[in-house]
Order: C-alpha cells, then sequence, then structure tokens
C-alpha cells in the first residue's frame, strides 16, 4: 500500500478510520489496517495523533527535478474546431486559460488543428497571445494518431506548465495519448481550475465516483500539468476585437496514421442531440410513456429552443435513441436549463445533470429524488403540464 | 484472432452512500461488480472469436479479490484470465494503471484489445487510449458497431456527439466500446461450471517485466490532494396550484431570472 502503519506505535485510537474518504482503513487485530481501496490521499497522515502512519516510499522531488520543472512556463489550450470552424469549449479554455496564465504571470498560447489564420485571430480576440496553427488539410478531421503526435510535438517545443483541453468526445479520445507520450499527469473532466497560492501548482478538481464526491488532483512532480475541463463549466473570457497577437504556422511532416476515417454519418433526428452545446435540455424518462410522449417533449424543447435529453429508462424502451442519453452512461450536461419529465431522478441520471444552473422537475410523485436537485419542482402529471407550458412559451415568444 | 478484454472490478456507485458527518464513502456492504462498459467488452471480444475463431483473455489489474470478476467473464464464456496484483501495483493513477497494463498485454500478445469507455468508479476513460499508446497501437474510442473484422484490418462506427465515424483500423489495435454496441450476455450454466475450474493466472510486477519507477504511487504523475462533498442545491421551490397556475408561476419565475 502507498501508506503505512507503524504497528509499535498504533494505540488502535480509530481516529483515522472516520477520515478516510475511501472507507479504506479497518481496525486489524487492535491496529489500523490499510486495506485495498487506499486511494493514496494521505489525508490519514495528519490525522494520526501518535504520526503512526507514513507514506511508503515517498516521492522525491530533488533540486534536479525541480530546475527542470521550471523550464515550463506557459499556458497551452487546444483549440478544437469542426468543419474549420472553432467549438464553443474552446472560447471557455481561452477564459480559464487566462485566468492561470494573468495569476501565473506568463501567457497563453492556443493550438488550433486543420482551421485557418481567420480562426487563429478569432483566438487572440478572445484572449490567446500566441496561436500555433496547422492548416494542413490532413488535420481538418479529427484523427488521434496525427493529432496526438502534433499536439505531442508542439508541447515538447514550447513547454508549457499547464495543458487544457475540452472534455469532448474528441479530447478525451486523443489527450490521454498526449498524456502517456509525454509521461505527465492527466485529470479527466475538471470542474474546477485553480492556482495553489504557495506552490503555485494547478489544482485540478473534478466529480469521481458517479458524482458522489469530488476530488482535487494535483500533478506536483511531472509538466506539463494537463486536463481535460468540462463543456460549460468555464466562463468565457472578454472579446476584444482590437487585441493583437502572435500567429505561427507550423507544418508537419512524417506522421502517418494507421486509422483513417471513411466517413460520418449525421444521425437524422428531427431536434438536436448535440447536448453538449445546448443552453436548454428538455428530457424525458419513463414517465413519457412512449414515442408520443417524446413528441410532446420534442415540442416542448423546439419551443423553448433546446435539445431533448434522456433517462436510459427511456432509451432502453426504444422510445429514444441512446445519443440522447444522459447520465453515467451517457452524457454529462451542463445547460442553463434541464427539464426532466417523468424522470425519476437515480444517481445514474443525476451525476449527468445535477450541475445544470437551473433544473425544473415534472414528475407526479411527490417523494421523486429528482425533487432533491431541483430548482422548481412541479408535482403532476407531466401530459397535462408539458403541453400547457409549451403553449405558453409560445405566447410568450410570440411563436 | 487473440483478443484481450482489460476489466475493472468497481463498486456499484448506484449503492455507494455518503457519511454525511464525515463527507466519506460509505462502502460496507456495497457489492463490486464487473465495470457496467467492459461486460460490452466481453461480449464483443466473445462474438469475434465465435466468428472467427481464437481466445478471448480477460486481464485485470487489482486486488486479489478481483479474481471474482475474473471467474464471472469465464462463465461469459472468456477463455483464459490473468489477474495482475502486486503490492507495487497500489496507488497506481491512469498512467500507471495504462503502463502496467500495457506491460503485460505485451506479454500477452494481441490483436485486438478491448476496453470499456470509461470505468464507473474513476470516470476517467483515460485508461483505454493510454494503454494503446504505451503498446504503440492505434485506438478508436466509443465503438457503437463492428462492422467488419479481417486478419489485418477492421472496421467500425465511432459515436460522436452529432452521429457516428466509420473508422478502418490495421491491427492491432484497441477500441474502448460504448453500452449501445451490443447486449452482454448472461453466464450459461457450462460458463459457470468452468468457472469455477478455471485456473486464473497471476501475474506480478517481475512477470511482466516492469520499471519499478513507473508502477504505483511512485509512477504516478497525478496525486489526489483531498476528496470533499459535492456542493448541493441551494434551494428549491415548490410549485403548487392548478397545472395551469403552475405553468403561469414557472414561466414568471423563469423571467425573473431572465431563462425566458
Ligand atoms: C451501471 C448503471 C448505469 C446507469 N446509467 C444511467 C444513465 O446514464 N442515465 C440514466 O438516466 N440512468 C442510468 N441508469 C439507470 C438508473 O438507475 C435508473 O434506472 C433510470 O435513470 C431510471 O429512469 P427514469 O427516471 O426515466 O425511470 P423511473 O425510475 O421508472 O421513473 C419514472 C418517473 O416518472 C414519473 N412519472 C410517471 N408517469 C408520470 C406522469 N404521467 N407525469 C409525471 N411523472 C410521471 C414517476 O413518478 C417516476 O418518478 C444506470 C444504471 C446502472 C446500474
Ligand atoms: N485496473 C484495471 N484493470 C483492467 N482494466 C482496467 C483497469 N482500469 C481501467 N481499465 C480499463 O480501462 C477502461 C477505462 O477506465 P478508466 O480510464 O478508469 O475510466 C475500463 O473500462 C477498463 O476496460
Amino acid at each position: 500500500m502507498p501508506v503505512i502503519v507503524n504497528n509499535e506505535k498504533c494505540t488502535g485510537c480509530e481516529t483515522c478510520l472516520s477520515s478516510c474518504p475511501f472507507d479504506a482503513i479497518v481496525l486489524k487485530d487492535g491496529k489500523a489496517y490499510i486495506n485495498e481501496y487506499c486511494n493514496a490521499c494521505m489525508t490519514c497522515l495528519s490525522v494520526c495523533p501518535e504520526g503512526a502512519i507514513t507514506e511508503t516510499g515517498a516521492r522525491t522531488q530533488g533540486a534536479e527535478l525541480k530546475q527542470k520543472l521550471e523550464e515550463y512556463k506557459d499556458v497551452l489550450i487546444f483549440a478544437e474546431q469542426k468543419d474549420g470552424r472553432v467549438v464553443s469549449v474552446s472560447f471557455e479554455l481561452l477564459g480559464a486559460g487566462k485566468r492561470l496564465a494573468d495569476e501565473l504571470g506568463t501567457k497563453l498560447m492556443a493550438v488550433l488543428l486543420g482551421a485557418g489564420e481567420p480562426e487563429a485571430r478569432e483566438l487572440i480576440k478572445w484572449g490567446a497571445d500566441k496561436v500555433i496553427v496547422c492548416s494542413d488539410p490532413e488535420l481538418e478531421k479529427f484523427n488521434d494518431d496525427v493529432y496526438s503526435e502534433v499536439l505531442s510535438r508542439i508541447i515538447n517545443e514550447q513547454k508549457p506548465t499547464i495543458v487544457l483541453a475540452g472534455a469532448t468526445p474528441i479530447g478525451r479520445s486523443f489527450i490521454p495519448r498526449v498524456a502517456a507520450k509525454l509521461r505527465t499527469g492527466l485529470t479527466a473532466d475538471c470542474t474546477s481550475l485553480e492556482i495553489d497560492k504557495e506552490t503555485k501548482h494547478l489544482l485540478q478538481v473534478r466529480p469521481a465516483f458517479g458524482g458522489n464526491i469530488m476530488a482535487t488532483i494535483l500533478c506536483p512532480d511531472y509538466r506539463p500539468q494537463m486536463a481535460t475541463v468540462r463543456p460549460r463549466v468555464m466562463k468565457r473570457g472578454e472579446y476584444n476585437a482590437g487585441r493583437t497577437g502572435e500567429i505561427v504556422s507550423v507544418n508537419f511532416e512524417n506522421i502517418k496514421s494507421r486509422t483513417k476515417v471513411i466517413e460520418f454519418i449525421k444521425e437524422v433526428s428531427e431536434v438536436s442531440v448535440n447536448l453538449h452545446e445546448a443552453d436548454i435540455i428538455v428530457a424525458g424518462g419513463r414517465g413519457i410513456g412512449g414515442e408520443k410522449g417524446y413528441k410532446m417533449l420534442s415540442e416542448l424543447a423546439e419551443a423553448m429552443g433546446g435539445a431533448v435529453g434522456a433517462s436510459r429508462a427511456a432509451v432502453d424502451e426504444g422510445w429514444i435513441p441512446y445519443s440522447h442519453q444522459v447520465g453515467q452512461t451517457g452524457k454529462t450536461v451542463n445547460p442553463k436549463i434541464y427539464v426532466a419529465c417523468g424522470i425519476s431522478g437515480a444517481v445514474q441520471h443525476l451525476v449527468g445533470m445535477q450541475s445544470s444552473d437551473v433544473i425544473i422537475a415534472i414528475n407526479k410523485n411527490t417523494e421523486a429524488p429528482i425533487f432533491n436537485v431541483a430548482t422548481y419542482g412541479i408535482v403532476g402529471d407531466l401530459f397535462e403540464i408539458v403541453p400547457l407550458l409549451t403553449r405558453k412559451i409560445r405566447e410568450v415568444k410570440n411563436l | 484472432m487473440n483478443i484481450i478484454v482489460c476489466i475493472k472490478q468497481v463498486p456499484d456507485t448506484a449503492e455507494i452512500r455518503i457519511n454525511p458527518e464525515t463527507n466519506t464513502l460509505m462502502r460496507e456492504g456495497v457489492p463490486s461488480i464487473i465495470n457496467p462498459f467492459d461486460l460490452h467488452a466481453i461480449e464483443a471480444g466473445i462474438k469475434i472469436r465465435e466468428q472467427l475463431g481464437g481466445k478471448v483473455t480477460v486481464l485485470t489489474m487489482g486486488p486479489p479479490q478481483a479474481e471474482t470478476s475474473l471467474r464471472e467473464a469465464i462463465s461469459m464464456g472468456a477463455d483464459e484470465a490473468v489477474l495482475l496484483s502486486d503490492r507495487a501495483f497500489a496507488g497506481s493513477d491512469t498512467w500507471a494503471t495504462s503502463y502496467t497494463l500495457a506491460k503485460a498485454i505485451k506479454k500477452l500478445g494481441a490483436d485486438i484489445i478491448f476496453c470499456g469507455k470509461q470505468a464507473i468508479d474513476g470516470d476517467t476513460a483515460q485508461v483505454g487510449p493510454e494503454t494503446a499508446e504505451f503498446l504503440d497501437v492505434p485506438h478508436i474510442s466509443y465503438i457503437r458497431k463492428i462492422a467488419e473484422v479481417k486478419d489485418n484490418y477492421l472496421r467500425v462506427e465511432r459515436l460522436m456527439d452529432e452521429g457516428y465515424d466509420i473508422v478502418e483500423s490495421s491491427l492491432p489495435v484497441l477500441l474502448t466500446v460504448v453500452r449501445e454496441l451490443n447486449q452482454p450476455r448472461l453466464p450459461s450454466l457450462k460458463g459457470k461450471m468452468s468457472a469455477k475450474k478455471a485456473e486464473i493466472r497471476k501475474m506480478g510486477m517481475a512477470d511482466i517485466g516492469a520499471d519499478e519507477n513507473s508502477l504505483g504511487l511512485k509512477g504516478s504523475p497525478t496525486q489526489v490532494k483531498n476528496i470533499f462533498a459535492p456542493e448541493v442545491k441551494a434551494e428549491r421551490k415548490m410549485i403548487e396550484g392548478t397545472p395551469e397556475e403552475q405553468v403561469d408561476n414557472l414561466i414568471k419565475e423563469l423571467k425573473e431570472i431572465k431563462c425566458v
């Protein structure tokens, strides 16, 4: 285990037992015993009144290592594009990146692959000091092999101390390869990023265990510190049309890909399924009763200008395609408004939507757990409420 | 076809509760299950073997009791099982886990490696792609359909935000799978019998020829600094009245916070 108990010193006082976030300390023969659930969070070390718990094989941070870390300075974000247009999460990364760069007193860089200089200039207006752009047509379409190789080379040259990318399907697929190549840590799906005042390390906060707990992750001895960032959590920075910066065009040769995208097939759906980007999501669960209920939701979504989401139950029933599923085994979403209709609010569903700004729950069961996370709760029959709501919103909006 | 499926034993997060006083996880009585995504990976491996022959090996890195998950995979139809267990592996983050899995996979040899999209405890979705990088093989994430597999070629569908990509790759390749891919089979009676008798191959640090400094806590670049409970939503407003009134009041509220 990463942590060890000195049996001579341990008095069996049990103080450490309840301190362990992972329930990984038990009492065995009157002494504390660390079991395999230990996540090496080191909480117990400072709790033990006898100082009986210590770290095994403590990490070494020699002067040499320190110097190496200091070579890494700037903040770099990966600006994702789709069909040549920068996607929304990239602007959020610029907002977060700028804040971190200012705090560290360094520059903010952006890497843009597969798009041109006009987009690069936009990134500067949104806060980047320098944009490294590679407009090679090979990079227009996302490819894990090529993207990870190109980004790794750029990072090796630029030596940023922080690298951020969106926790989108693309970011979460190829950024881990980059971290593995660079022999550094990567924190997935972060919802908050701060600089530690003393050490200047990046404090990366993310949900774990199905959203039951939050963890702060550090990467103290390796650089860069890398994180994917949940879309729609970070604020965009300020747009300044007069802002100037440096644009560097680069080319890459000798990068081969072992995989090839033959074709992208857009799934035909009456309503948008891009749940990651939607401001408003109207979601239905088992309570919507069938495809007819789904149609009713689509109408509300249309009136509100949003997308349609679903619980797993509605997907399993075959009423709504899987691409709409929200939750642990579906998508994690973060809209301004989430309307949950006929959804009970199982934890696996909640983890996918509970960070939405405003949650409206419509359910006929007063006890449904969805009401625990709701901003507004309506106890009632959704077959009455939803059409009414659709009609009145249309009236308000003059549709 | 040599197929390796990486599976992880996880606590059933549906059952996990938080101790409200200490903000810590309560594991007592929480069952351990095979990570749900990994069940789809096992099913995919078995399907390919049924079609093309070969063998399916399930591989897990974890404590000794992870053996029960390996046996469960055998009861579904996997041929062999390998348990990577060593005190030196304790405290691994995704980097060290992937390094360790890759070392073992190199030793075992594989044409196709399957992983789940993500594990429901850590929710990182990083181990698949990182393992592929350590193996120096390509990977394709979020597989929702396997359209064709041949000796040195496969074609699959990758689920993306607004549709899917049709992607082809040479072998060996690592695939991470989503639920849409298939319906995992239940263990058969015969499978349960073989699971009971099956010999689980155990491997430690020395068996996979791993570098000690890349393992476990020592090899992990990331550290968990602290754990805390998620913020709960401040107040909730229940909107009462007739359906008509409820809807009117809701719209009023939404207007107030400028959401309509
Ligand atoms: C490993 C694992 C992963 C999972 N992943 C996910 C996931 O990603 N996403 C997900 O959503 N679930 C997931 N689940 C499933 C989850 O546990 C629940 O089973 C599911 O979310 C329930 O869906 P539901 O709320 O639509 O259905 P139910 O729990 O059946 O709830 C239906 C609700 O509708 C209400 N209702 C019925 N009729 C009406 C009406 N006319 N008017 C108003 N209200 C009505 C009922 O009161 C009830 O509260 C997962 C489960 C497991 C084990
Ligand atoms: N300890 C492990 N042993 C075997 N496979 C693992 C382990 N951890 C993760 N995996 C595999 O990697 C996938 C993604 O896990 P994660 O990156 O932790 O979300 C899982 O679905 C498994 O297929």
